[in-house]
């Protein structure tokens, strides 16, 4: 990757405008071959709106593009795809009920009537093998792991004979085993000569991966092909979100309280029907977050699950303030003032089509002021939401909008406000703060603290290490349904072995 | 997926195409009204083409329509009726669709509310010989309820039992859904068949009249008055036959709209309807409340039954409805689920049907029909994209 190689796309005052918002504003990017280069920004700066203009997705209102040199105009990704562009979206376009091998053929002119499935699962195999890429071509799609469905996607463009690959935050839905064999991945192609946009707003992912890396704000190009060899974190944080980001939270120490929640030997099954988790005991105190480990299906969903009522607890009992509430319903796990913000926001945690007001009072509309008798007083509601709105900050036009119309970040916002308005004895965060960008990291953390300031007792679960040394008082580590051990201090090597099951107490 | 963004319509003979912009924006709300007009207003223009190409004159043809349905006090009265039942079905199906609970058994749940009431009405009639399990709770009935009962009890009693048959049709498929994630698509279809068949059982045979497929004329104490009952009052009312279920139809919406807008019970609907998991989350028990749902979407129905049965047939036979259950799930789809919207809506399909027969008894006022509703539900996409008319080429 010497400065000297050809540029393989070249982007030249990008201009894309949607109702209300400029996009790109005059955006210009340069790709090498053979590089990954990373395109970095926080939520909204414009990164997809950028690749997906150079995926064909959308024209841009002005600029041009070049690849190798050829001025090129897409009208749809068909045409991108035939010189050489493709793009992998952050949810994948695969079909569930079809084979890897079929997935892959959609929408190809060849075969033309026949599939003879048996002679392209072949070629299917020869190629994964040739790029490191772990796939069985004749598996039905729904039986894959999130990373494995991602494999597929590389896989589909490769075989489209894709050079240049464009990956729309790869990494959000992995677990962080997975990301270390997407990276390996991802190298290997490099080395054969394809070329990578690796989109992300994670600092750390982009040093690890990208050999240039260019950084968007508020649809403008604040550094353009920076080495990463050459910067650092604090810098592409700067440049990223346009101040200094304090990494550090100003934590006080504070003594904690009384227990709040007691686990004793907890056992449960997951969705397949298999343990979960095995003999789970933790306590937390008032006024104290106590941080999760684990590598992701460790069995802490299960674990929020079952503390929340979600969830059945085959064995064990699960004590809130002293009560037993094992396998009572979830409504009954809210009334004592346990709030949860869950792993999945859009799935889980929110309402899509019903507005802000709506998703506000999921908690709450039972009790007054919300709730008189059978009837629910709108104007209370609308009147929460409104205060909420302005308290947490969520951006949206009005508190009608439906929940589905909210960015990442908003809709965690929301999801916060609702839960911690409550002003809950008890939190239980789930990756609170997973998939959004640093600035609103910050926010999130803040409000965590805040939270244990005003003594309420944080059950934090996070794949980010450095977010779980940041704010816990105590770290606990869970390994394959049981925990593996506690940790005080800040001893990510303890930690690590104790994920990866090396090392127990 | 992404590519809806643009999805150009390609013709190359053809200098522009069109492109489809997800809105990004909340749509203003006159769009949501303007966009239905505008596809009542082409569909019916499209219906004036088909009409022209039959060899009929399209304006005098609506103007028939419009003067059939809408012309006169006395239609007018006539399509509050062919209304009634439908303003019912739709509501139940509402309910139950805001929930995403696709209960396609209104009719089903229709007739068991005529039966049920009906049952009221007839159990002193049950003949001798019948078994025990009809007999006896026949004869509880006929002790309670005697043929001589005056309307005010007669006719609640019929209303409660119509109900409740309904609410019964949508319990056992509720049941089967909630414990047994039963699909209820499958089983309120199923229930349909058994109901038609049992209320066959009855007219054929336990309350046969005289061997034909009817059972006997109610006592008047078991009709529903008409407008054309206080003629003597209001000389306008003369021939009138609007009944009093129009009034059971109209709080009826007024009440399914409360509960959907301003009730704890309707916020859990509209939770669970769009969001399960989240509904789940926030404690919300789903198991009890498709019951419920079930159950109201079928008494609604039943109640519609009843209404039929009491206000216009007053007998129980088995051509009963022309399909008012299967109606019912276009008009909760026309007004977009709005208990509200539904009673206009039920107005004008009402109208249709009758103005309908009066040119032809099927054929083109079927296709008119067909039309509307296809356009109501292609002018959806228009709340969702925001369509452009750009240059075939030209950089936009």
């Amino acid at each position: 990757m010497t400065t000297s190689s050809p540029l393989a796309v070249e982007m030249r005052g990008i201009v894309k405008r949607f109702p209300g918002v400029l996009a790109n504003d005059h955006v210009d990017f340069e790709l090498r071959a053979g590089e990954i280069h990373a395109l970095l920004g926080e939520n909204g700066a414009g990164k997809s709106t950028l690749m997906s203009v150079l995926a064909g997705l959308y024209k841009p209102e002005a600029g041009t593009i070049l690849v190798r040199g050829q001025p090129v105009s897409f009208n749809s990704p068909r045409d991108a795809t035939a010189r050489g562009l493709g793009m992998i979206h952050q949810h994948f376009t695969l079909i569930p009920s079809q084979t890897v091998t079929e997935n892959i053929l959609l929408g190809l002119d060849e075969p033309r009537f026949f599939m003879r499935l048996k002679a392209y699962d072949q070629r299917m195999a020869e190629m994964s093998q040739r790029f490191g890429l772990q796939i069985t071509p004749h598996v039905k799609v729904w039986q894959l792991s999130v990373g494995e469905q991602q494999r597929v996607e590389i896989l589909k463009m490769l075989y489209r004979g894709v050079d240049v690959l464009i990956m729309d935050e790869p990494t959000a839905v992995l677990a962080p085993q997975e990301i270390g064999e997407l990276f390996k991945t991802l190298r290997a192609m490099v080395a054969q000569g394809k070329s990578i946009i690796f989109i992300s707003h994670k600092l750390n992912e982009v040093m690890a991966i990208a050999d240039r890396v260019t950084v968007l704000r508020l649809g403008k190009v604040t550094a353009a092909g920076l080495k990463t060899s050459e910067t650092s974190i604090p810098e592409l944080a700067r440049l990223m979100v346009g101040r200094t980001v304090l990494f550090d939270l100003d934590k006080k120490p504070q003594e904690p309280g009384v227990v709040v929640l007691q686990l004793e030997g907890v056992c449960a099954d997951n969705d397949k029907g298999l343990p979960a988790l095995r003999g789970v005991s933790l306590t937390v105190r008032a006024g104290e977050i106590v941080g999760v480990a684990g590598v992701a299906g460790n069995g802490q969903t299960e674990l929020a699950e079952v503390i929340t009522g979600l969830r059945r607890c085959t064995a064990g009992r699960i004590l809130v303030n002293g009560e037993d509430v094992t396998n009572r319903p979830a409504s009954v796990t809210i009334h004592k003032g346990v709030a949860h913000v869950p792993e999945d926001r859009t799935h889980v945690g929110s309402a899509p089509t019903l507005s802000i007001t709506d998703n506000v009072i999921m908690k709450s509309y039972r009790q007054p002021p919300l709730a008189r008798g059978w009837a629910l007083d709108g104007k209370a509601a609308r009147q929460k939401a409104e205060t909420l709105k302005v308290e947490y900050t969520i951006a949206a036009p009005t508190v009608d909008t439906p929940a589905r119309m909210l960015s990442g970040g908003n809709l965690q916002r929301m999801i916060l406000a609702r839960e911690l308005s409550s002003r809950p004895q008890l939190l239980i965060a789930m990756q609170p703060t997973r998939g959004l960008d640093v600035g609103a990291i910050e926010g999130v953390q803040r409000l965590l603290l805040t939270q244990r300031e005003q003594g309420a007792a944080i059950l934090l679960s996070s794949e980010e290490l450095d977010e779980i040394f940041t704010l816990s008082d105590r770290v606990i580590v869970m390994y394959s349904g049981e925990i593996a051990g506690e940790v005080h201090g800040h001893d990510a090597e303890t930690v690590g072995l104790m994920m990866t099951g090396a090392k127990r107490m | 997926m992404a590519t809806q963004a643009t999805s150009p319509v390609k013709s190359p003979a053809f200098p522009f195409r069109l492109r489809f912009e997800r809105r990004v924006e909340v749509p203003p709300p006159w769009l949501g009204p303007a966009v239905s007009v505008g596809a009542i207003v082409i569909a019916l223009l499209l219906g004036a083409v088909v009409l022209r190409l039959v060899g009929g004159d399209p304006w005098a043809a609506y103007r028939h329509i419009a003067r059939a349905a809408f012309g006169d006090i006395g239609v007018f009265s006539d399509t509050l009726v062919k209304a009634t039942p439908l303003i019912l079905t739709g509501l139940a199906c509402s309910v139950a669709f805001r929930m995403k609970l696709w209960n396609i058994g209104a009719e089903g749940q229709f007739f068991a509310g005529a039966l049920a009431a009906s049952a009221v009405v007839l159990a002193p009639y049950v003949p001798a010989g019948a078994p025990g399990w009809i007999a006896i709770p026949a004869a509880a009935v006929a002790a309670l309820i005697p043929p001589t009962a005056p309307g005010w009890i007669i006719i609640p009693a019929m209303l409660v039992a119509g109900m409740l048959g309904g609410a019964l049709w949508g319990f056992i498929p509720g049941w089967l859904k909630a414990k047994l994630r039963v699909n209820e698509i499958i089983t309120t279809l199923m229930m349909n068949y058994i109901v038609i068949a049992l209320v066959n059982f009855f007219v054929f045979g336990v309350w046969s009249e005289g061997g034909f497929q009817m059972s006997r004329t109610f006592q008047k104490a078991a009709w529903l008055p008409r407008l054309a009952d206080f003629a003597t009052q209001v000389k306008a009312f003369r021939g009138l036959t609007t009944h009093l279920g129009l009034v059971f139809g109209v709080i009826a919406a007024v009440i399914v709209w409360y509960i959907l807008y301003r009730s704890r019970w309707g916020y859990e609907i509209r939770l669970i309807g769009d969001n399960p998991r989240a509904a789940d989350y926030a404690g919300i028990n789903i198991t009890r409340n498709t019951v419920l749902v079930l159950m109201t979407s079928g008494a609604l129905a039943g109640l519609a039954g009843m209404s039929e049965i009491a206000g216009v047939v007053h007998r129980l036979q088995t051509s009963i409805s022309p399909g008012y259950g299967f109606s019912g799930i276009i008009i909760a789809w026309l007004a977009k689920l709005n208990p509200l919207v539904v009673v206009p809506v039920s107005i004008l399909f009402g109208g249709l049907i009758l103005a309908g027969r009066e040119i032809q008894p099927s054929g083109v006022p079927r296709l008119i029909q067909g039309i509307i509703l296809f356009m109501l539900i292609a002018s959806e996409v228009l709340m969702h994209y925001r369509v452009r008319l750009v240059r075939a080429g030209a950089e936009e």
